[in-house]
């Protein structure tokens, strides 16, 4: 990434289009349609997913955002009821609708929630039990990749002189930056964000998201997001999900200074300008 | 603080309904120690742990009861070993494994086996047990006998109730763990069984407690003879079937021993209660 792309300077999204400048491909959606016991929540979406760029997927709730995001690495398998059928391709690689190695798929793609969910475990032991899981038995080494990626996420400084202790005596926003080193850790190319803000002050809210604008070019970021100002601020593409006969969908997507200046969907305009959701 | 007038009567109620529970536990510790005191004063403490034997009606009575003491606690003990694994794993393969059908038949199956009385386990162990064991190993009723009866009576208390303590895992760790690309058997051991250990730690204690205190069923299986067993096929007494076995002919000095070994029950059965506490305090601090 260029030096323009420097995102920890929070700039206007008109002028950071030469972020994500050409359109690749990294996720490609076709006509997922997700549904709970027989109820749609999301209908027929088709979206494409730019590598290295931040996509925001806003919209008011209940519109399928969620179940969209739990989608692309399939966690909706933990939903005993949740039918998934569609297209969902990563790389390339389908994922919806066949036997696959989802151990695979999850370090591929990592996922951050809405409430920072740290393991009852130390700081170090957050990090250290899914390195040795995913078979790094070296401790040199994974005492290493736990520095940087603290470091990464700018926690190192915070947590060096106590990391035996409790991960849940943290702050929010810094349980949540420690979610975020956890899911980097298993280098993923992907990283699915649910609403990673929303239950943080606004003060750790500004950190998680300087943080997220930094992983822009090195990940493939998705992000939900109930801010709209937020998505402004950090998003290279945009999302616009809305409820259309009782079923979540896209009703316009596109870059985010196509979308938030120019929207074509009359919905999207009222939505934005906060007339409406 | 202002009391609403339906709040005031509640409030009364409560502390009523309050104070007659933890009135009750402290008559009850009260009692023990003043029907036991006349022993505790002559022969005095010391006595129940250095004398000979357990002759408590003979005219220079004898009360040693270590050999009860060491039968409680082998009981048990072998109990747990055999119990908690065996519940873990339950509880496991139920939370964890089992399709949802199954899962709930099992927990109802549990729930039955922890439903069925202990003079019937002591039946069943009377009749079917312990001539299995004698084919093996004469007598048959025995410290061994003792310890299976109570493995199947605390398995279902311990199963049950670590499915409970892994149930209330928040989801937001399981879909954490899965988010991670960690397999079930790593979610289980890294982050289910930690999450759950508090949980699972007062089961095992109420299950103990369970075990120390069961009187009918030991005291039909283990053969209630005064020894420290030598061997798991030795029959044994324990502090429970010592009192029920002698209690309806005991006078005076005996009958005062018989409630010291009241005491020393309730003893073992706070001690223990402390030691989960801490442990799991312990755990929340880790």
């Amino acid at each position: 990434m260029t030096d323009s792309c420097d995102s920890s300077t929070l700039r206007p999204w008109a002028q950071r289009q030469a972020c994500c400048p050409t359109f690749e491909p990294c996720i490609e959606v076709l006509d997922l349609t997700v549904a709970y016991d027989g109820k749609t929540a999301l209908h027929r979406v088709s979206l494409d997913i730019s590598r290295g760029c931040i996509t925001a997927i806003v919209g008011p709730s209940g519109c399928g955002k969620s179940s969209f995001l739990s989608t692309l690495n399939r966690l909706s398998d933990l939903t005993p009821t949740c039918q998934v059928s569609g297209s969902v391709r990563i790389e390339g690689q389908e994922i919806v609708g066949q036997e696959l190695n989802l151990i695979t798929l999850r370090r591929q793609v990592g996922m951050i929630f809405q409430k920072p969910n740290p393991f009852p475990l130390s700081i170090h032991e957050n990090l250290a039990f899914p390195l040795r899981h995913h078979g790094m038995n070296d401790r040199q080494r994974r005492e290493e990749e736990i520095e940087k990626v603290l470091s990464r996420v700018g926690l190192w400084e915070e947590v060096k002189d106590r990391l035996h202790a409790p991960a849940l005596g943290l702050s929010g926003g810094q349980q949540q930056r420690l979610c975020l080193a956890r899911a980097l850790l298993l280098s993923p190319r992907i990283l699915l964000l649910d609403e990673p803000c929303s239950a943080l002050d606004p003060l750790a809210s500004a950190v998680v998201e300087d943080l997220i604008a930094s992983l822009r070019g090195d990940y493939t970021v998705v992000i939900v997001t109930h801010n709209l100002a937020q998505a402004k601020r950090i998003a290279d593409y945009v999302a616009m999900f809305w409820q259309v006969d009782g079923a979540g969908t896209v009703i316009e997507h596109g870059s985010a200074g196509t979308l938030f200046d120019s929207p074509a969907d009359p919905i999207t305009a009222a939505y934005i300008a906060g007339a409406r959701g | 603080m202002f009391l609403s007038r339906s709040d005031a009567i509640t409030l009364w109620t409560l502390r009523a309904f309050a104070a007659i529970t933890a009135a009750i536990t402290l008559l009850i510790a009260a009692f023990l120690l003043l029907e036991s005191g006349p022993a505790l004063q002559s022969p005095g403490l010391t006595h129940f742990f250095t004398d000979r034997a357990w002759f408590p009606a003979s005219a220079t009575p004898q009360f040693n009861l270590a050999p009860m003491i060491a039968g409680s606690l082998l009981a048990t003990l072998g109990a747990l070993l055999i119990a908690v694994p065996l519940g873990i794993a339950a509880a496991l393969f139920s939370r964890f494994y089992a399709p949802p059908f199954l899962a709930l038949l099992f927990r109802r199956l549990l729930e039955l086996l922890a439903g069925i009385p202990s003079v019937v386990y002591g039946f069943w162990g009377l009749v079917v047990l312990t001539p299995l064991i004698r084919e093996w190993q004469p007598p048959g009723q025995s410290l061994l006998a003792a310890i299976l009866i109570l493995s199947l009576m605390i398995l279902p208390t311990i199963a049950l109730l670590s499915e409970t303590a892994l149930r209330s895992i928040p989801q937001s760790y399981l879909q954490g763990a899965a988010a991670l690309g960690l397999s079930r058997h790593s979610t289980i051991v890294g982050v289910a069984l930690p999450a759950a250990s508090s949980g699972i730690i007062s089961a095992v204690v109420l299950a103990t407690g369970r075990a120390i205190g069961e009187t009918m069923a030991v005291l039909m299986v283990a053969g209630n003879i005064v020894q420290v067993p030598d061997s798991l096929f030795a029959p044994v007494r324990t502090l429970t079937a010592n009192i029920a076995l002698e209690l309806a002919y005991a006078l005076d000095g005996h009958r005062a021993a018989l409630f010291v070994s009241g005491l020393l029950l309730m003893a073992l059965v706070v001690v223990l209660t402390a030691l989960s506490h801490w442990v799991t305090r312990e755990s929340q601090h880790a």
